[in-house]
């Protein structure tokens, strides 16, 4: 045996994790976003955050869809939440076009307190990241997620045979030497990974588990002779709507209906869905939200009563805790839901936030420690070759780059005009410009002293949102408005925080110029000072 | 390792591992005792593990003709189990 067992698990730990590792980054510096996208869209559209849930919202949304839609064939009222601040109002047509394979109908937007239907600023706010992080931007959606698919399965590799290439895995993690270069990446990289090594294992797997369908579907094939949707009307059944429209009758007032669903679960309604509205055969569907629970069912898991629209007779309560949930679907339901930390409090939801970057930090301190590591080896008078710049500079564009298109997305919020034609294509045209500026200039300087011009660019954009949103809307650090709804000052708190850890990497990149060749293509402080300390049990190579 | 083994060892682990897997789901969806979408989703959670079981084997097998093998093996195993247990 020419090997040893470790040192194939390095080899292919090391060339795993290049060959897919930009793509990673920015899986999970998105993916990090994503726990915040309904926060983030609720930012990107300050048209609304002036909206508050008063008594009769609920009347005033009826009237709304009743003047849109009378006749529509369902209609679906989301009221306003932590999350988002107006009321939602969706409908399906009385006549659905045959040809959409799935029925999406309208929406609408309603001040809460006002009543009016209110249209924000066109964006996909927080919806652009999170879609990025699963099946990228303008490439065929299936390649794009067999792609995310692949580098997921990737990573699991990675993540199993890092552990085994680690066997003194919590000494590496209690080591950290740090003004090391190699040494300290290697460790950052160590610790970020055994820190959050349940977490990196859950988020991995089970972004298999929820493309299964697409990746993995010859088990449902071979147990139900080929007919998926037989599998999934048996394992996800929701309801349908009734399909015919009956006579036109009125419905009964809401009001008593609503305080009835609130005493009998303890908890206001936030969701009022209207099949058959203004027909005998209506049904008022009201629902509460369930109580954090991650193994029981993802769909339909609210806690609901249905009542006859046309009596208010109320005909169904169901409580979804009481369902039956099989042992091998609650060990799905839970790496599924923890994936997408639906059930999240606002103070958990954090906790994952903090998780996903330790992620975004492994991934990215791992791309770092293999320039690192190879710009070590290089004798003094020997420069890196291309390849190595080549993956320096990638590393630049897929780091420093996407964070400060990020920012630059987030400003071409504010700064386009508002009634700008296909606005929110031009928000996602001016990220990636950005991140393409970002390439380019990441391949012709691939030295430290690009990383220092990225990381300042990046520094002065994630200042900037914070501040161009002071200048350009009502509701920013100082006002009353954005703390009304802690997740809008949040935002901003957050982009200075970002723009503080820039900061912080420019004045440790500045402070410590490599002494001999300042010319030299090294990354940050890969300055080899250490010679007494000892190899690490798992280095790779 | 030679390239000519690194090649033969990645396609041993990309088709073979996805192969591994594909063929224990089918062959758990069809025999484990349980109700049948529970033994689909067993299956499903297990074939992912198998296949990353599968690559780290590809590349630690002590040479390119073992990493096959071991999976092979497997997959024969798992085909017949399938065949064995297939709805009529």
């Amino acid at each position: 045996m020419k090997k040893s067992f470790r040192q194939s698990m390095a080899w292919l730990h090391t060339w795993a994790g290049l060959l897919l590792g930009w793509l990673l980054v920015a899986i999970f510096i998105t993916g990090t976003s994503a726990y915040f996208r309904e926060e983030i869209t609720l930012w990107m559209q300050p048209e609304l955050h002036d909206s508050t849930l008063q008594p009769d919202t609920v009347d005033k949304a009826l009237a709304a869809l009743n003047a849109k839609a009378p006749d529509a064939r369902s209609w679906d009222i989301s009221l306003p939440g932590p999350r988002h601040t107006a009321a939602e109002l969706r409908w399906q047509p009385a006549k659905q076009p045959e040809n959409e394979g799935r029925r999406r109908g309208e929406q609408m937007l309603m001040d809460a307190d006002s009543g009016e239907i209110v249209s924000p600023r066109a964006t996909r706010g927080g919806n652009f990241l999170y879609r990025f992080h699963f099946e990228l931007y303008g490439i065929d959606r299936l390649w794009a997620r067999l792609l995310v698919c692949l580098a997921t399965l990737f990573m699991l590799i990675a993540i199993i045979s890092g552990v085994i290439t680690h066997k003194k895995i919590f000494k590496d993690f209690f080591t950290f030497r740090p003004g090391k270069g190699q040494r300290s990446w290697l460790d950052a990289h160590n610790a970020t990974a055994v820190l959050a090594l349940p977490y990196h294992f859950m988020i991995t797997y089970s972004g298999l588990l929820l493309f299964m369908t697409l990746i993995m579907p010859w088990g449902i094939d071979a147990a139900y002779q080929g007919d998926r949707r037989a599998f999934f009307s048996e394992v996800f059944s929701r309801g349908e709507d009734a399909a015919r429209p009956g006579a036109p009758e009125a419905m009964v007032a809401i009001g008593p209906l609503i305080e009835q669903t609130e005493t009998r679960f303890g908890k206001p309604v936030t969701r009022i869905q209207i099949s058959n509205p203004n027909r005998d055969n209506a049904q008022i569907t009201l629902r509460v939200n369930r109580d954090p629970a991650v193994t029981d069912r993802q769909r339909g898991g609210d806690p609901t009563q249905v009542f006859l629209g046309n009596t208010g007779e109320l005909i169904d309560t169901h409580i979804p805790a009481n369902d039956p949930v099989s042992p091998g679907w609650r060990i799905y339901n839970f790496f599924t839901s923890v994936h997408m930390a639906r059930f999240a409090d606002p103070l958990t939801r954090w906790l994952f936030f903090l998780f996903g970057v330790a992620g975004c930090a492994m991934t990215i301190t791992g791309m770092l420690l293999w320039v690192s590591k190879r710009t070590q080896q290089l004798r003094r008078d020997q420069q890196p070759d291309r390849a190595l710049k080549m993956v320096n500079g990638l590393n630049m564009a897929s780091i420093t780059g996407l964070m400060l298109a990020i920012a630059a997305y987030f400003l071409a919020n504010r700064l386009l005009p508002v009634t700008l034609e296909a606005r929110e294509s031009r928000e996602i045209q001016v990220f990636f410009l950005a991140w393409l500026v970002s390439l380019v200039h990441g391949l012709l300087r691939p030295h430290r002293q690009g990383w220092v011009e990225q990381v300042g660019a990046a520094t002065v954009l994630w200042f900037a949102v914070p501040i161009i949103n002071m200048l350009t809307t009502e509701s920013h650090l100082f006002s009353a408005l954005a703390w009304q709804h802690p997740a809008i000052a949040s935002f901003d708190l957050v982009c200075l925080i970002l723009a503080g850890l820039g900061g912080y990497t420019l004045w440790r990149l500045q402070r410590k110029p490599v002494p001999a060749k300042p010319r030299r293509a090294r990354p940050p402080r890969a300055a080899n000072t250490s010679t007494t300390g000892q190899t690490p049990a798992g280095e790779t190579q | 390792m030679t390239p000519l083994s690194i090649t033969s060892r990645t396609l041993a682990a990309a088709l073979g591992g996805y192969g591994l897997g594909a063929l224990s789901a089918m062959a758990l969806a069809v025999t484990l005792p349980v109700a049948r979408d529970q033994a689909v989703i067993i299956g499903i959670m297990l074939s992912f593990l198998l296949c990353s079981g599968a690559a780290i084997w590809a590349f630690s097998a002590r040479s390119a003709w073992y990493a096959w093998a071991g999976i092979l093996a497997p997959c024969l195993l798992l085909g017949g189990l399938y065949l064995w247990g297939r709805p009529a």
